[in-house]
């Protein structure tokens, strides 16, 4: 670990730029950044996380598209080397070279809650997750309002205390930085100006939303067949099972692995793993053919209860973070936070009647 | 490196035993943990894939797998023979609890492939049957499609002179001398001797596993006395890929074992 200081300063364009060459020297640097023309429609841009080297690199304004999940859970990850019956793991990344991640308050939360499924559950942690997540230091972005979709206030994930620095980027291309780790400290240039700051923490959401309580949910689980309810057909006409959601999500941590044989020489291949997700077809079938939630309310209704009742029975906290990426993606237009209020419309009405 | 809980170890092919046309049993060289009744293992053939597998038995330095032919990495393990080498994680999930099974009338009711997962532990339970530490008494009820698809047919053979099995087939054919007609016909009439003491095990298709529960249950059997085993898609097996979660129950790492009194209340 680090050793700990605390000491703000305000940093011009340039001092960034100084501070995030010296960084980068010694750890990765990591944050989200806009790939111009790289979006789904023609002329579209999209945000996700990539290595930042200057200023102007981090695109702080808009929400990312994607999450930073990636830096510990990439889409696409070697687990071995098949080489015959020989059984090889890729070179892993170097855990002492520390990695500055560049995110906001609720994606910070999101780190935690694939902590508790990639380290926690089960009989032992994953290797490659713990490997990248022992090198992982946060810098948080500060968010200047609730952006659309954005629910964090009432999911609990607006304010986070575990970061190593905090940033407010000003228009000008100066920011406002709170630094707490001493080799952070190392690389702010000496002409910078201390200033006191420390991030505010959004007050307010763009889409409020009331989660029910967990035993009420949990009651009309069992007494009143919520999984039953007639508003999971809703999702059956709208949702086309594309798992964008899944994907955008900071929090959905799902994967299958996927066994690759080299076309050229059969006996070399790779086994991979390959996000997966709870909307997407096949995810449940097995062998044989037999297979759950065939309809795609019901796919629904499972991602809407693991979000934000399994997890918290099984982990004491809620898995969804309130980002909103899920509504950002939806090419139906399906509204995560409408759901969760609908959903406790109706727990409401159980408990009354 | 060892702490990798995803890389499997090699298991040699010691005997490849046919079942039925499209189930074999192979026995592989073992000398990891030893499993307990209900554990399963990650089997992979390397470049095709890997898949979870109940094991069927089990004993000094082997395991057996009873494999069906259904799927991309059971397709390639049918076209392995003996000597060559497979490659095993495991073993996995929670096994059957056999101390709950101590001094009480047992009952095991599988069907089709679900023999497979308790032919261990019904060969555990034969082998304590009687004693303070195994079942009091122990029936076997197993039924199957068509006389074509019964499994363990020596096994069921020897167990029936140990201990009463009923053996059953949807559709007879002309040489079939035994029972017709799907499990839960021999449930109303089945001797229970004390039925608020009776320990009863269900493993099969979803389809069987409703209907035979229903059929314990209309005899006065309570959901405390029941134990199920649940199959589910999987990656992992240690709960990390999420496939098989069902509601805050992670069926690789909380079952594949469940007692009916908790499982009744998981819904996919």
């Amino acid at each position: 670990m680090t050793e700990e200081t605390h000491a703000s300063f305000r940093l011009s364009p340039d001092e960034l730029d100084r501070a995030l060459r010296s960084w980068n020297r010694n750890m990765d640097v990591v944050g989200p950044r806009r790939l111009q023309g790289r979006g789904r429609m023609t002329g579209q841009d999209v945000i996700r996380y990539g290595p930042v080297a200057a200023g102007e690199d981090i695109e702080w304004k808009p929400k990312s598209d994607f999450s930073p999940k990636v830096v510990l859970f990439p889409p696409n990850e070697t687990l071995f080397h098949l080489v015959g019956t020989e059984i090889a793991e890729p070179p892993a990344v170097d855990p002492e070279r520390p990695l500055l991640l560049f995110c906001r308050a609720c994606d910070i939360h999101g780190v935690d809650r694939l902590d508790r499924v990639f380290l926690d559950n089960g009989p032992a942690p994953d290797p490659y997750y713990q490997r990248r997540r022992s090198r992982l230091r946060f810098a948080l972005i500060e968010c200047a309002a609730s952006m659309e979709n954005c629910f964090c206030v009432s999911m609990g994930t607006n304010v986070v205390e575990d970061y190593s620095l905090a940033i407010r980027f000003q228009p000008d291309g100066s920011a406002l930085v709170e630094v707490r780790d001493r080799d952070l400290l190392a690389g702010i240039p000496e002409t910078a100006a201390p200033e006191a700051f420390s991030p505010a923490f959004v007050q307010e959401d763009d889409r409020p939303v009331r989660v029910p309580e967990p035993d009420e949910l949990a009651r009309e689980i069992r007494e009143n067949d919520l999984f039953d309810h007639p508003m999971w057909e809703l999702y059956s006409r709208r949702c086309i099972a594309c798992g964008r959601c899944n994907f955008s999500c900071p929090t959905c941590s799902c994967f299958s692995t996927l066994d690759v044989a080299s076309e050229d020489a059969p006996e070399l291949g790779v086994r991979r793993r390959v996000w997966a997700g709870c909307h997407v077809d096949r995810f449940t079938e097995m062998a044989g053919g037999h297979d759950v939630r065939t309809d795609y309310g019901s796919r629904m209704r499972f991602k809407t209860m693991h979000k934000i009742h399994d997890f918290q029975q099984r982990f004491g906290t809620h898995m969804c973070v309130g980002c909103g990426r899920c509504d950002d993606q939806c090419p139906e237009y399906i509204s995560f936070s409408a759901c969760i209020n609908h959903v406790s419309d109706v727990v409401e009405q159980g408990a009354e009647g | 490196m060892d702490t990798n809980i995803f890389r499997p170890r090699a298991a040699r092919i010691i005997e490849v035993r046919p079942e039925t046309a499209i189930d074999w049993t192979y026995r592989l060289e073992w000398t990891g943990g030893t499993p307990q009744p209900g554990q399963f293992f990650q089997v992979s053939v390397p470049r095709v894939g890997e898949a979870p597998i109940s094991t069927s038995g089990w004993g000094d330095g082997w395991i057996e797998l009873t494999i069906r032919k259904v799927g991309r990495v059971t397709d390639a393990v049918f076209g392995l023979d003996v000597g060559v080498l497979l490659h095993l994680r495991g073993p996995y999930g929670r096994p059957f609890p056999v101390a709950e099974f101590a001094g009480h009338h047992t009952i095991i009711a599988a069907g089709g492939t679900g023999l497979a997962p308790v032919r261990g532990l019904i060969q555990h339970l034969l082998g304590t049957l009687g004693k303070d530490e195994g079942p009091s008494f122990l029936n076997v009820l197993a039924g199957f499609k068509t006389p074509g698809d019964v499994l363990f047919t020596s096994d069921l053979r020897a167990w029936a002179d140990q201990t009463p099995v009923l053996l059953t087939v949807d559709r007879a054919d002309s040489d079939w001398r035994g029972h017709e007609g799907v499990i839960t016909t021999l449930i109303p009439d089945l001797e229970i001797r004390d039925i608020e003491d009776a320990r009863v095990v269900v493993v099969g298709p979803p389809l069987m596993m409703k209907f035979t529960l229903a059929a314990f249950l209309d005899r006065g059997i309570a959901p405390e006395q029941l134990w199920v085993s649940h199959e589910r898609r999987m990656s992992c097996g240690v709960g990390k890929c999420g496939h098989c979660k069902i509601m805050n129950s992670y069926v690789c790492i909380d079952g594949p074992v469940y007692r009916y009194a908790d499982a009744q209340w998981l819904t996919d």
